[in-house]
């Protein structure tokens, strides 16, 4: 007889069998890593991204440059591997603060209960009616921020809500379970209940939430780039090189596609990631 | 009936004055104001152009003023453009309206039969084919579909104008680029619930009782099935005919997009307070509409506690 699996070992498992979401766990893992050691293996070649190619102005894909040059001459394979790396930091770094937030919030809110668990619930309605992305684009306007980290930071301070009305919702059924009693009666604090045996038992559902944030946040930083509150030039992200390539896409589309496709792909790649991971964890919903 | 309505727009009111408030807020704690610039004005000048604005008033005059000019309707008059927000949101709103309805239509369209279908054959090549369609309609940026749509249905194919949409024909491109992404959404929801309906009592009785699959489906299933795809279309609607700045920037469509995000650059405050207090409005006035259509699609929930 085997031994008992645990649940997360089981959805593993499940999760490996389903055979496009691991290909997609696996596709994005390989462009994370391009993005990240690409440029450098990139520049053993001669290949930067600053670098003008006077001769090769906006010149289409070759064997110099894979994925072409942009109108300055510069190399995009170069560019979209680099650019990738702040689409990435953005994406995880946005989504691990909406995630501190809105399991904190969601969890704070559903175990209290009561009239705290109405004032907090008040709050993300409110802001819900708010879009979002005004938020965004108030803050980096009015205070005239260009910093990375404050991009990351309000991005994931928008995107928290949806994640806190879910984790209130499992905590609220979580609440009744007779482990959650069990604890209580041997005198354990409402913080280590919600922290050790509340918080944990959220984390599937949290899992294949924040694989749609992920995307989620890439997006909100290419429209930021495109109406040019996003990162600022000489960096680059996909954001930007996307919003260029709209541009040009009569004259030399390859400005767009190289940029376009590595975006669709990796955001394809988490969206089907999520769906994958939701089936595993709860094989119900398939 | 009554009640739930004339509760819900008192809540509704509530909302549209607490997201005035918090813009005006916002807006008035932040340094710089809209006509600081990089060249200094004459004192005077400068301080002659702030005062025509009540910029020197104490914050409480200037918000009580707003707010009761809110309350009768008036917007104000921008700080920027020689117009008031009310004329502004006149001449936009009809292209923001025109193609955020097309969108909507063609992604509730388009997103049910895709769920719908995706969820009749289940784990088929069908489901499979349909899910792949709605994952790949979320996951291309508008920014990235736009331009190829405007090059190649447009500049070589010549089947929709390229900027500029007069007519029907002209929003046509637009509002699929705009709706794809509303589309995926749509289908995923629709599969999802669908999948829940089709397992219920009720339709295992009207198998029973020998209603077609087609009839079972469309007609028995798709009528509680739909139920949370209405009530995604509520703030969707809300938020696509309230203008969408990527989609109408590329196409060239002179639309409300444009001014929410000029409005904020430029620091035209009551144009940006003004449009937000539009489209709140709106997504009140939707959602609304999704809970009678609640009711109307599902008689239980008109006679549960829902209502109160």
């Amino acid at each position: 007889m085997s031994a008992p699996r645990s649940l997360g070992r089981e959805a593993w498992r499940r999760l490996r069998k389903n055979r496009m979401a691991f290909a997609c766990l696996i596709g994005f893992a390989v462009i994370a890593l391009a993005c990240f050691v690409g440029p450098v293996v990139c520049g053993w070649f001669g290949l930067d991204a600053t670098t003008l190619d006077l001769e090769l102005l906006a010149a289409p894909p070759s064997a110099a440059h894979p994925l072409g040059t942009d109108n300055l001459g510069r190399d995009l394979l170069v560019r979209v591997l680099v650019g990738g790396r702040i689409a990435i930091v953005v994406g995880l770094t946005a989504t691990a603060v909406a995630l501190v937030i809105g399991v904190a919030w969601g969890a704070i809110a559903g175990y209290a209960g009561g009239r705290v668990d109405a004032v907090m619930m008040r709050v993300v309605d409110v802001m819900y009616g708010f879009p979002t992305i005004v938020f965004v684009v108030v803050i980096r306007a009015v205070f005239d921020t260009h910093s990375l980290v404050s991009l990351f930071a309000l991005i994931g301070a928008v995107s928290w809500l949806t994640m806190a009305r879910i984790v209130r919702g499992q905590v609220l059924s979580l609440r009744q379970r007779e482990f959650i009693e069990a604890a209580r009666a041997i005198g354990a604090s409402p913080a280590r209940i919600v922290l050790y045996h509340v918080i944990p038992n959220t984390l599937g559902t949290v899992v294949v939430y924040a694989t749609v944030l992920i995307p989620q946040a890439m997006l909100t930083e290419t429209f930021l780039s495109f109406i040019g509150l996003g990162v600022q030039a000489p960096l680059a992200s996909w954001g930007t090189l996307v919003t260029e390539g709209s541009t040009q896409v009569a004259v030399s589309p390859w400005v767009l596609a190289g940029p376009g496709l590595a975006m669709g792909l990796t955001i394809f790649a988490l969206n089907f990631l999520g769906d994958g991971l939701r089936d595993a964890i709860d094989p119900q919903t398939r | 009936m009554l009640r739930l309505i004339v509760s819900r727009l008192a809540g509704g009111v509530a909302v549209l004055a607490a997201v005035a408030t918090i813009t005006f807020l916002l807006l008035h704690a932040a340094p710089g104001g809209p006509f600081s610039r990089e060249r200094r004005l004459q004192p005077a000048v400068q301080r002659n152009i702030e005062d025509r604005y009540h910029l020197h008033d104490p914050l409480w005059q200037q918000y009580g003023r707003y707010m009761s000019g809110l309350a009768r309707g008036d917007l104000g008059h921008s700080m920027k453009r020689p117009e008031t927000v009310g004329a502004i949101i006149k001449r936009h709103f009809p292209y923001s309206l025109t193609l955020g309805l097309m969108a909507i239509g063609f992604a509730a369209v388009f997103g049910t039969l895709l769920g719908v279908l995706a969820a009749a054959r289940k784990n088929t090549w069908v489901d499979y084919t349909a899910m792949s369609v709605a994952l790949i309609g979320i996951s291309i940026p508008s920014l990235v579909l736009g331009p190829i749509a405007i090059r190649y249905l447009a500049l070589e194919l010549g089947w929709v104008p390229a900027a500029r949409a007069d007519g029907v024909v002209g929003y046509l491109a637009p509002a699929a680029v705009l709706g794809l992404i509303y589309a995926g959404t749509i289908a995923r929801l629709a599969r999802a619930s669908m999948i829940e309906t089709l397992g219920a009592d009720y339709i295992r009785t009207a198998r029973a009782k020998g209603v077609s699959e087609r009839g079972v489906v469309w007609r028995h299933g798709l009528r509680l099935g739909l139920l949370p795809v209405v009530s995604y279309l509520g703030p969707a609607t809300a938020g696509l005919i309230s203008g969408s700045f990527v989609v109408e920037k590329i196409f060239q469509i002179p639309g409300l997009g444009f001014y929410f995000v000029d409005s904020v650059t430029s620091r035209d405050y009551p144009v940006l307070t003004g449009l937000l207090v539009f489209y709140v409005g709106f997504l009140v006035l939707f959602n609304l509409l999704v809970d009678l259509a609640y009711g109307w699609i599902d008689p239980r929930i008109r006679h549960s506690e829902r209502a109160a």
